[in-house]
This record gives structure tokens, sequence and C-alpha cells, in this order.
């Protein structure tokens, strides 16, 4: 039996938290197949099955699952239920409205967005905006997991690739139909996968100030963020939202610009290698969990970075 | 059409939690409604005074406190509260399987669910009710229309906004920026007091809610030590610069 991990991608390319939640797959010790179900993905078969670590890639690439559908993709999952013990998505928006349908209709327990594989049944997960660790133990039986890319390495590269078996596609509930998007206009890397993020908050104050910071995140390479403030004030898209009901970063160095530092924005960051907090108020939460900080007016301070950045050399 | 909107009570979302003796320490806690199932009370009444809902019931699933919590929502404009009375740790497949047997019975058009609860932070009971109902679903909605049989969703993604068409009755999940709940009135809460609420339990529905998972452990994370504080933006990337953090 094997483990299979349910791959996030745009028909184009296999996002980066498809190559963590193998990591977290292999953890379970069974070989570990990946499906990618898309329309014109054979170029993200192809990059899934040069991961290390991949045994198999089935590869369903049908009309059907064009777009991220919940309910034909859990139908799809459900119909290989045969091929595998557990089923393993990556905790994005797409993952987490696909694989509770798989779980209830298989009559098994979910694991909500794992941290940690501490035996092949047993798994850390927060609760409470990550004010608790929790450890949990699942029956026996089959497992479905939704894994938080962050807390685990990508998989590499594999010395061969691994073979794409071809599977005809899975039934069609008919019950949705996509009726367009609007991607996100930002430029730069990926807010979860990126190595710098620049976030701003309510502090911000107006759009324009924004703008000045998405410029000065460009600078440097880095990908903007927002609280939940900066996002329902308009001054950045929904996908830029950070912490408990938005997305996890674990970057290099996350800079936050304007944001208090509520519980439901921290626990978002909190696995980042250095943050900077740049606040007026000295006794912002978010000081106490700052490697550096610095007590400033944003009005003025932005402008200075800026500066400041071109003067370093930052283009 | 009825729309059913769950409410969950859960720790205020103003409160940390600690550990205390080996478990999350709820003693006199301040509790709500989960923020997110309070935004879906809201658009459920907002459908009705729109005269796109006939009547708006509200489920609770837990101990009797939450009846407190579906008078919320009954201050907010629902019609009527259903409580599925039930003591200890109950999981969401459990929870889904108790909705679901309620949906058997009030055959609702729609049902309005959180996109999560704040404080197991799963995000399943919806797409499991919609599962075991064999119902469209959409999750993170920041709009939301009804044409007769359909219904049109605008949904917040990792990379921007999708837009759905689901076939009804369907499960929508509640995000953020769908509305903003209203204010509630003291009027409006002297009124709640009068609207019914029925009490069954999951005897009655005939689910088993055992729990299947075992909690082993819960701990607080380690915090994370605080830094120093700098006195200017040069002082701050000379000193990001020494640490190799740019
Ligand atoms: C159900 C629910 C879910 C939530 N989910 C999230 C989530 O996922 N992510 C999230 O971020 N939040 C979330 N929140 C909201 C969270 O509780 C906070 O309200 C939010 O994070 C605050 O955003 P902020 O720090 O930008 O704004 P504020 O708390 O208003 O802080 C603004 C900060 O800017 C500073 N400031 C103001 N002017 C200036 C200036 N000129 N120069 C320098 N500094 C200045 C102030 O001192 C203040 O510290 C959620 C809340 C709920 C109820």
């Amino acid at each position: 039996m094997t483990s299979l991990v349910v791959a996030e991608h745009d028909n184009r390319i296999l996002a980066d938290a498809t190559a963590r939640t193998i990591t977290a797959a292999r953890a379970l010790g069974q070989p570990v197949e990946v499906l990618v179900a898309g329309h014109g993905c054979q170029a993200v078969a192809d990059a899934a099955a040069g991961l290390d670590g991949v045994d198999t890639v089935l590869l369903c690439d049908d009309p059907l699952y064009a777009h991220p559908l919940a309910e034909p993709f859990a139908a799809l999952i459900l119909s290989l239920a045969e091929r595998w013990d557990a089923v393993l998505a990556p905790a994005t928006s797409h993952g987490k409205a696909v694989l509770p349908r798989v779980a209830a209709l298989l009559d098994v327990p979910q694991i909500s967005e794992i941290t940690k594989v501490l035996a092949p049944d047993t798994f850390e997960r927060p609760v409470y905006a990550g004010s608790v660790m929790a450890t949990v133990k699942a029956p026996a039986g089959k497992l479905a997991i939704t894994v938080r890319p962050t807390a685990f390495a990508a998989a590499g590269a594999a010395p061969a690739p691994a073979p794409i078996l071809s599977l005809p596609a899975g039934p069609d509930p008919g019950l949705s139909a996509f009726a367009g998007e609007t991607l996100s206009q930002a430029a730069g890397p990926e807010l979860t996968s990126s190595k710098v993020v620049v976030a701003g908050g309510r502090g911000l104050g107006t759009a324009d100030n924004f703008q000045l910071l998405a410029h000065i995140a460009g600078r440097l390479n880095a990908a903007v963020g927002a609280s939940r403030a900066a996002v329902d004030a308009g001054f950045a898209a929904n996908d830029c939202q950070i912490g408990q009901t938005g997305k996890v970063v674990a970057p290099e160095l996350y800079i936050a610009l304007g944001i208090s530092g509520a519980l439901q924005h921290l626990c978002g960051i909190k696995d980042a290698k250095t943050i900077v907090a740049i606040n007026k108020d000295d006794e912002a939460p978010i000081f106490q969990v700052a490697d550096l900080g610095l007590v400033a007016d944003l009005f003025q301070v932005l402008p200075e970075i800026d500066a400041e950045l071109a003067r370093r050399g930052y283009n | 059409m009825n729309v059913m909107v769950p409410v969950k009570r859960v720790v205020d979302y103003n409160v940390r939690v600690r550990i205390k003796a080996a478990a999350v320490d709820l003693a006199n806690i301040k509790m709500s409604m989960n923020p997110f199932d309070e935004i879906a009370v809201e658009e459920a009444v907002r459908l009705k005074e729109k005269g796109k809902a006939d009547e708006v019931v509200v489920v609770s699933v837990g101990p009797r406190d939450c009846i407190e919590t579906l008078r919320t929502a009954l201050a907010m404009g629902a019609d009527r509260g259903i409580l599925v009375a039930c003591d200890g740790a109950i999981e969401p497949l459990a929870v889904a399987k108790l909705l679901k047997a309620v949906c058997d019975t009030e055959k609702p058009g729609l049902v309005l669910a959180g996109k999560q609860a704040i404080d197991d932070d799963c995000g399943q009971t919806g797409p499991m009710l919609a599962a075991l109902n064999g119902w469209a679903q959409a999750t993170r909605a920041r709009s939301l229309e009804i044409d007769g049989t359909s219904a049109r969703i605008e949904r917040e993604t990792d990379r921007g906004t999708e837009s759905l068409t689901l076939r009804l009755p369907a499960v929508v999940t509640t995000d953020l920026r769908l509305n903003e709940p209203r204010y509630i009135s003291l009027p409006n809460k002297m009124k709640a007091r009068q609207k019914p609420i029925a009490e069954t339990t999951a005897a009655e529905l005939g689910v088993d809610i055992t729990p299947r998972l075992t909690v082993l452990d819960v701990a607080e994370p380690a915090p994370r030590a605080a830094g120093i504080k700098v006195k200017s933006v040069g002082e701050l990337f000379d000193r990001l610069h020494a640490a190799g953090a740019l």
C-alpha cells in the first residue's frame, strides 16, 4: 500500500508545497505516489516525477480537472482509495477544500495541517491559533492528512525520474462549475516560499504607503504580505493575508511594518528565522517576538528605507 | 428556501489559552460564537431580508451552554434554533454527521458555515457535511448570490479569487471579507428570548460521536526570545547585513 500525495499546481507549474508534502509522506514509511490531476498538465507530472522520494506519478489529464473543483477531485481520490493507506494534501485553499470530502466519505477522521510526523500514526498540529501544539494519534485504517508546507523541507531532485502512470478520469459529480478567476497581481516570489517577506499592517495608513512597501519589497526580491487589517482596508489582496486564517510563512527574513502583532498574525510568522518590526508604539506585541525592532513613524521611515536600500545597491 | 447555519461556541478570539495540568485550561474563560459562524449567520439573515430565504435555522452541537450561542444568532435575526446536546470532545466528522441528520429533516436549500473554528482550526465540518449530503460546496466565500436553484460564489484562494456556480442545495463556508456582522440591539436581544429552540441528542439522531483520534499531549510552544531595538534605519540594515540575513 502507498501514501498518496495530492499535487498542487496550476496545470503548468508544480507548487513548492507539493515537494514539502512529499517529505511528510515519506515519513509515513510507505511508497509515495503523487496524483497530478489537471488538464494539459504533463509538465507538472514530469516535475513531480523528478522529485526525490516519489515512487510513481499518477497522471489524470482531463478537462474535468482543468480547474481545482473540490467535488471531482475528491471523487477521483476516492475512486483510487484501494491504492492507498494514507492521502496527504498540502494545506492550501485547494487541499483544505478537497480532503475533508474524502475523509467523510471514507468515514475516517481528518488530521488537519500537521507540522510533524512523530510516528506513522502520530502527528503534531497547532490548535488555538498556535497557542497550543497537540499530539494526536490516528486510529487504525486509512489516514487523511493536510500538511503545513512550511513545517517540512522540500524534497530534492531524484537521481532518476519516477514512472508516470496515466489514469482515466474519475466520475463527474456535476455539482459545481468554474466561472472565472482573478489572479492576484502580486509580482515577485510566491509568498509562502519566498526567502524574504515584507508585510504591512493597518499602520501603513494608506494604499499609497502600501505601494511604497511593495516597491521596497521589490528591491529586496521579497514577497509582499499583509495583516488581516491591511487586507480588510483594501491595501492588499486577500491572498497576501498571513496568519491563523490566512497563509503561514517561514522565510529567512520577515519585515513587519505597522503590524501590532495580534496572536492571529503571529502564528503565521513564528517560524521565520529573523523577524524585523517597525512600529511607532514601543509597546506593540510584535516587539516581543522581533529579533530587531525599530520604534518609528512609518510615514517618515518608509522613504528612508527606500533611499537606504537604493544607496546600498538594491535595485 | 430555508438556510441552515451551524454555530460553534468557542474560546473568544481575544483570549490566549494556557495549559494547566496537561490540558487546555478553559476554566472561567470568555466564550463566544466562532467569528466565521457569526459571518455565516449575518449572511443568512441578509438573504432573508433580501427575500432570498424564507427561514434561517441555527444549529449548535455541544453542551447546554451553546443555547447562549444560539440566542446570539437568534438576536442577529435567525428564526429558530436547534441544540444537539452532547458533552465532551466532539470531532468534526461527528459534527458533520449530526448536521447531516438535521439536514435530513430540515431540508435546507443552503447551509452556510464558518470556514474554520478558531479553537481546533480544523476547517473540516463544511466540506464533510457537503460530501455526506452529496452536495456541492464552496469554501472561503467572499460574496454569495442566490439565483433560483443555483448559487454564484466568489471565493478567496491562495492565488486570488475564484468564481463558482453551485447547484443547490449546497454548503458554503464563509471567509472574513463576506460581510461585517451587525451589532445586536437590545430590542432584538429581547425578541430572541421568545424564539424557539428545539433540543435533540446524538442518540436521537442515531449518530455515534465517539472520538476517533486520541490526543496524546497538548503543550505550549517555546516562546521566541525577544531581540533588541535599533536606533535608525541605517543601523537596522547594518545589523541585517552583519547577521547575513540579507
Ligand atoms: C476570526 C479572526 C481571524 C483572524 N485572522 C487573522 C489572520 O489570519 N491574520 C491577521 O493578521 N490577523 C487576523 N485577525 C485579526 C487580528 O486579530 C488583528 O486584528 C490584526 O492582525 C491586526 O492587524 P494590524 O496589526 O495590521 O492592525 P492593528 O492591530 O490596528 O495594528 C496597527 C499597528 O500599526 C502601528 N502604527 C499605526 N500607525 C503607525 C505609523 N504611522 N508608523 C508606525 N506604526 C504605526 C500601531 O502602533 C499598531 O501597532 C483575525 C481576527 C479574527 C477575529
